[in-house]
């Protein structure tokens, strides 16, 4: 099988977030591979290793030149090579699924995996709008995965619970937390990484217009009481915050 | 027409339903509010549709028994067709994020994902939605003959009946068959209120230090004040409490009247769980934890001291 793994580049979690004007600025921001899309390369170098008969992994990313950082985790992770669509335009997950779709049928993938959510967007569309396009199934918020020629099993989360599921290839997997634990990239695969192919492909070849316009961008700045009470005496720390509770804040009969 | 997908389970509407109806009265958009059931034996749930749409379209089949996102996308966007919908509402629930990209490339229309709240502007439908874990509310907007919306869960007051009943309409559906093959199912069941329609959570982060700690100070509590059950991933992590409790990012998203943080630090990523609580109430022994930026009523102490206190106080 041909894995195609999408990788996009976020804003450290612990980073300020700041605005200028009326979007987020992420200049001087600490950007990362996103721990999601992480999960699933991790998944498809693990697959590989655990035996499944994996042609090629490749990684794609759509954004602008410093996307390319991502690009090279994912290399020294291991992938064997990687696409990027260079661009500033911000694509929606509709959109961008139209590109996804193109390069997964010019590569031949038959397997897409990647995060369950955006940690910047906080979207969960470009899974199921590329399973879409391409006319394929999709399994979203995926824990577990194994692969026994082209049927793939495994479990992933639903509204209620959690479910077991088979489903022949061609598929598209959203990965989360419980699926793998990524490895860190070592300093020789670092270097190996380096010599590597990373395509570089114009946005025009994929003609896609943005469909969603982004109009404005606050910080969330809710003020919250902040009252403290003194936690020294434990007796009376309890009964003052029940009194809030019940009195002031009326949360608690 | 404007298309809102019910949501309901064990034979009842569902809330998000009626926030949907809510949300779908506030876009102003034009044409009559129609909700469209799908599901086996969705009779009753049908009659409770009818008393907040103006029309409510029926897929009663067995094979709408079990939900399956490519299913689902086939019924909405036929039916989103048919009726020449413009705008199409779907709930911002897993399922429904799930497949509501589907229908919106079936359609070929733009997706405004996890709409907080909805508004015209001209031509345009515009919505806000939270970015960057939470921390950002962004304004989108999108034109097009039809639109495809999901709505977040608990951002629109649930809406009242009409004051007459809407028609319903048995439909016709050409749906596909599913290609996954659902191996085996555990649902959560948890004999307390549920986390996303709880008034009040206690949540417990590491800080609560064992498991068995957790059972008498986080439920101990819980069960004392009529409250959910919530936990950190570092909790889940370490196998104290079931995924189905986690609160956060991958977790779940909840927005209670009191959330009550007994030793959780308050990771970003917890927060963007939870951080939209009307009250945050926290408890931590460390004056520095980020918990406290965001809290109303903060207690710096011993959860081993404090929570007992608390527990015996709120019996009284
Ligand atoms: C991709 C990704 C997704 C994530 N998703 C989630 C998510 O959905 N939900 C989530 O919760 N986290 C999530 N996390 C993890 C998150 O970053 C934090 O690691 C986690 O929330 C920490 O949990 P905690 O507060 O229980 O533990 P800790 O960070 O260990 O904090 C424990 C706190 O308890 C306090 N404490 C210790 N002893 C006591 C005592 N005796 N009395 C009072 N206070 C005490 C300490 O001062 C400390 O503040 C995610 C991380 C990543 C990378």
């Amino acid at each position: 099988m041909k894995i195609l793994t999408l990788v996009r580049q976020v804003p450290d979690a612990e980073a300020r977030i700041k605005i200028n004007g009326q979007s987020v600025d992420l200049e001087g921001t600490t950007l990362v591979i996103d721990g999601m899309d992480e999960y699933g390369v991790e998944e498809a170098l693990r697959l590989r290793e655990g035996g499944a008969n994996v042609e090629e992994i490749v990684a794609l990313a759509v954004g602008p030149k410093k996307v390319e950082d991502a690009l090279r985790t994912a290399l020294a992770m291991g992938v064997d090579r990687a696409i990027h669509v260079e661009t500033n335009e911000r694509y929606d997950a509709v959109a961008l699924s139209r590109i996804v779709a193109q390069v997964a049928g010019a590569e031949g993938s038959d397997l897409i995996l990647l995060g369950g959510q955006e940690a910047d967007w906080d979207s969960q569309a470009l899974g199921a709008a590329s399973a879409e396009r391409l006319g394929w199934p999709q399994l979203t918020w995926t824990n577990e995965l194994s692969a026994d020629g082209d049927t793939l099993t495994g479990r992933h989360d639903v509204d209620d619970g959690n479910e077991g599921f088979k489903v022949a290839l061609p598929a598209v997997v959203t990965a989360q937390q419980g699926l793998n634990e990524p490895r860190y990239p070592t300093l020789p695969n670092i270097m190996k990484a380096k010599k590597k192919e990373l395509r570089k492909d114009e946005p025009s070849t994929y003609s896609v217009q943005p469909s969603v316009k982004y109009v404005n961008a606050e910080i969330q700045t809710r003020a919250r009481l902040n009252k403290m009470i003194d936690g020294k005496d434990p007796q009376a720390a309890a009964e003052q915050l029940l009194d809030l509770l019940r009195n002031e804040a009326k949360v608690l009969a | 027409m404007i298309l809102i997908v019910a949501e309901h389970a064990g034979g009842k509407l569902g809330k998000a339903t009626l926030e949907m109806v809510t949300a779908a009265r506030e876009a102003g958009r034009e044409g009559p509010i129609t909700l469209l059931v799908l599901g086996q034996d969705v009779a009753a749930v049908a009659t409770e549709a009818a008393a907040v749409a103006d029309q409510v379209l029926v897929g009663d089949l067995p094979a709408l028994a079990q939900y399956n996102p490519e299913v689902w996308a086939a019924a909405v966007a036929q039916i989103a067709r048919e009726g020449e919908a413009n705008t199409v509402l779907i709930g911002g629930s897993r399922s429904g994020r799930e497949y509501a990209p589907r229908v919106a490339v079936k359609l070929d229309a733009p997706y405004l994902e996890d709409a907080t709240k909805l508004s015209v502007n001209g031509n345009a439908l515009q919505a806000q939605r939270y970015t960057y874990l939470a921390r950002v509310t962004e304004t989108v907007e999108a034109e097009g003959p039809v639109i495809v919306v999901t709505v977040k869960p608990g951002s629109f007051a649930p809406a009242a009946p009409a004051s007459a009943a809407g028609e319903q309409y048995d439909i016709e559906l050409d749906l596909p068959t599913p290609r996954t093959e659902i191996t085996g199912k555990s649902v959560e069941k948890t004999s307390r209120v549920a986390l996303t329609e709880a008034d009040v959570i206690v949540t417990g982060g590491r800080g609560v230090g064992s498991p068995e700690n957790f059972a008498q100070y986080v439920e101990g509590l819980a069960d004392n004040i009529g409250a959910g059950v919530g936990a950190t991933r570092a909790v889940v992590d370490a196998g104290w409490r079931p995924y189905a409790e986690q609160v956060g990012q991958t977790g779940k998203t909840v927005q209670p009247k009191a959330y009550i943080a007994l030793g959780v630090s308050g990771a970003v990523q917890h927060l963007s769980g939870m951080g939209k609580s009307k009250n945050i109430i926290a408890i931590n022994k460390d004056a520095e934890a980020p918990i406290f930026k965001v809290a109303d009523y903060g207690i710096v102490g011993d959860v081993n001291q404090i929570v007992p206190a608390l527990i015996a106080a709120s019996k009284k």
